[in-house]
């Protein structure tokens, strides 16, 4: 009977189905995460210590360029079948007495956030390159004479009655544009804002308290 | 680690033999490297969610309306927060009636630490301490409640307040959008109770005029 016995070899494992597990589920979330459509607009926005997220359904969002363009958006619903956007196409069509075929109905269901004037709209929609259509987006009009921002957050409550606002402006936009738009959101009942912000948090707590004065 | 076996060369004897070379890579590092990949998609995904920052404002009053219901506050509670061009902040306190003369002065200040936070928690301490210790009571698990209990106790806190600053925030025409969300950001760090942003009328644009640079 052997006292010393032969030392033990640790087992190899053999790591290859591990890395195969690994590649699989990495490959299915590259999949299922969606690409973030190009926004009209660069936009930094302002920071906050606020964490709220915003709602990713049932949401429209005005956005506030730093040369005071605005452009706006609004999603198909929670259940993209309820097609908000093309309807709230075909509304703004019969305001302004300008017909939308349905080809460009549909497409206008499928892209996000746009700035133009809504004269513009059909030569956008049936442009096919992209240089083309930046040019056209000047900016939605919202002067006293012809407030088509207005119009769009009208239509687009009527069509989506939940809906929530978001107001994504530049940290360096005018804030009497900002108010403009806020303004405007009053007129149409809207009191509630969402600002769009980035998260940067401030700890301040009982020792930043200044002296009490005697 | 690559383990390469291999056979040593010539220390038997000289004699030469085939050179026998198995080569087992050992996978550990590559499927650190995937769960580190995953988990930063999982995360980044999760994250690219916009954070927002939700204010309300009061319905748009009628301008007759207006002088009928203002509830009468007292003088002393009220800070007025004037925001103007290159991150500028003045405020005075009390009403700037010019029937009562003399009207209040106007003290400089901007959003650092030492800033216009100052101010507010010098108003505010009252209001913040108690929140403050109540947060300090949650996390160190003195009390155990839920999220939506603690942000409806730390509301009913600021509704019951009776001391705390009524703060009214003004913005000039050359102020930028950034210094209307910093100072509301203020007021969330300060746990000011009641806040409203209202329009700057022409009392205050004459005492801008004439405000320390």
């Amino acid at each position: 009977m052997p006292k010393i016995k032969p030392p033990v070899r640790t087992p190899h494992i053999d790591m290859t189905p591990m890395v195969d597990l690994f590649s699989v589920l990495l490959i299915f979330l590259l999949l299922t995460a969606s690409f973030r459509p190009q926004e009209a607009a660069v936009i930094t926005t302002p920071q906050s210590v606020s964490e709220k997220t915003a709602p990713d359904a049932d949401l429209m969002t005005i956005f506030i360029a730093k040369d005071g363009k605005v452009y706006f958006n609004i999603d198909n619903g929670r259940d993209t079948s309820t097609h908000f956007r093309s309807k709230l196409l075909e509304k703004i069509g019969e305001q302004y007495k300008i017909q939308f075929t349905k080809a460009e109905i549909a497409k206008f269901g499928t892209m996000s956030s746009f700035g133009l004037p809504i004269k513009d709209l059909k030569t956008w929609l049936n442009t096919k390159e992209t240089k083309e259509k930046d040019k056209l987006q000047t900016g939605i009009p919202m002067d006293s004479t012809d407030n088509q921002l207005a119009w769009w957050v009208r239509e687009a409550r009527l069509t989506n009655v939940g809906a929530e606002v978001a107001i994504k402006g530049d940290a360096d936009t005018d804030y009497k544009l900002v108010k403009k738009v806020m303004d405007l959101l009053q007129d149409n009942k809207v009191n509630k804002f969402n600002l769009v912000t980035n998260l940067q948090k401030q700890e301040v707590t009982m020792k930043d308290l200044p002296p009490a004065a005697k | 680690m690559a383990e390469i076996i291999q056979e040593e060369k010539g220390k038997k004897g000289g004699k030469r033999r085939p050179k026998k070379q198995s080569t087992r890579i050992d996978m550990t590092p590559m499927v650190d490297l995937m769960c580190l990949l995953i988990t930063f998609f999982m995360l980044t995904t999760a994250f690219s969610k916009a954070k927002v920052m939700v204010i309300t404002m009061p319905d748009k009053e009628n301008k007759d309306d207006k002088d009928k219901n203002q509830p009468q506050i007292a003088a002393f509670r009220t800070l007025n927060i004037i925001l103007s061009e290159g991150d500028k902040v003045y405020y005075y306190i009390g009403m700037a009636d010019p029937k009562k003369p003399p009207l209040p002065m106007l003290v400089k200040t901007n959003f650092s630490k030492d800033g216009i936070r100052k101010v507010l928690l010098d108003k505010n301490r009252d209001l913040f301490t108690k929140i403050s210790e109540y947060r300090d009571k949650r996390v160190t698990g003195k009390i155990v409640v839920s999220d939506t209990t603690l942000d409806s106790e730390i509301k009913r806190m600021k509704r019951d307040d009776k001391k705390g600053p009524i703060v009214l925030i003004k913005a000039d025409e050359k102020a930028k959008y950034k210094d209307i969300v910093n100072i509301i950001d203020e007021m969330a760090i300060c746990n000011i109770a009641s806040y409203a942003i209202v329009d700057i009328n022409s009392v205050e644009k004459d005492m801008l005029k004439n405000a320390p640079k």
